[in-house]
């Protein structure tokens, strides 16, 4: 199952990368899977989530073609 | 309805009195605009410059998405958002909200509840350039008034 994954701001400089293609194998895959799989280690608390630019959570089933984004709290305005 | 998010300066009253002049004549009682401007200093530091970022395509979606709230939950007969992206110098416009009602109380309430969900949900970060060197901004300023539920 082919996955985007984006960072954003800090989270991106902290990551070193701002954008990666995955193909993972097996069944139900997880937000928070495809994290572990990037980044080696649990979600931290505080981060923001988007699944094809919708909020949402690490539980989140992900399907074929989605784009994952992490992102840290907000600041604009 | 209009949402611009450009990295290019703009003049915020200029934008809004070209948004009014495509409103339907005699409808509106009064506009309410916020306008955001760069400070030259920020939690005890001077600010040389700010760096924008923004999340293309979620950024725009989302600004649409709360400017077709205000609409449904206030009486109000037109909104304007510009934001900006990319390098800000101070005194350079940031953000304006603008509303059209033809009573105040639905253009202030609108405008509020508008530049409060892009403070808290909308995807941008603000990284200064200051005195010590670049810094992510870590959170907005908490406001009393930042209640998306307003």
């Amino acid at each position: 199952m082919k996955i985007k994954v984006k960072f954003f701001a800090s989270l991106r400089d902290r990551i070193g990368r701002s954008e990666e293609s995955l193909d993972l194998d097996g069944g139900a895959v997880t937000v928070a899977d495809v994290w572990s799989e990037v980044v080696e280690e649990s979600i931290p608390d505080g981060i923001l989530i988007a699944v094809n630019m919708e909020y949402t959570d690490g539980s989140h089933s992900l399907s074929e073609g989605d784009e994952v984004a992490f992102f840290p709290p907000v600041t604009g305005g | 309805m209009k949402v611009v998010v450009t990295d290019v300066v703009f003049d915020p009253y200029a934008e809004v009195q070209k948004y009014q002049a495509g409103l339907k004549s005699g409808q509106s009682g009064g506009v309410v605009s916020f306008v955001g401007t760069m400070r030259n200093f920020n939690d005890g530091h001077e600010v040389s410059t700010m760096w924008l970022d923004h999340y293309p395509g979620m950024t725009e979606k989302h600004i649409e998405k709360v400017c077709e709230e205000a609409l449904e939950r206030w009486n109000i007969i037109g909104v304007l958002v510009v934001h900006r992206v990319g390098e800000i110098k101070p005194d350079e416009s940031i953000v304006l909200v603008a509303t059209w009602s033809a009573h105040r109380a639905e253009a202030f309430d609108s405008s509020r509840f508008v530049i409060n969900y892009l403070k808290k949900r909308a995807p941008f970060w603000k990284r200064e350039s200051t005195n010590k060197g670049q810094r992510w901004v870590e959170h907005n300023t908490e406001d009393s008034a930042a209640d998306i539920s307003n």
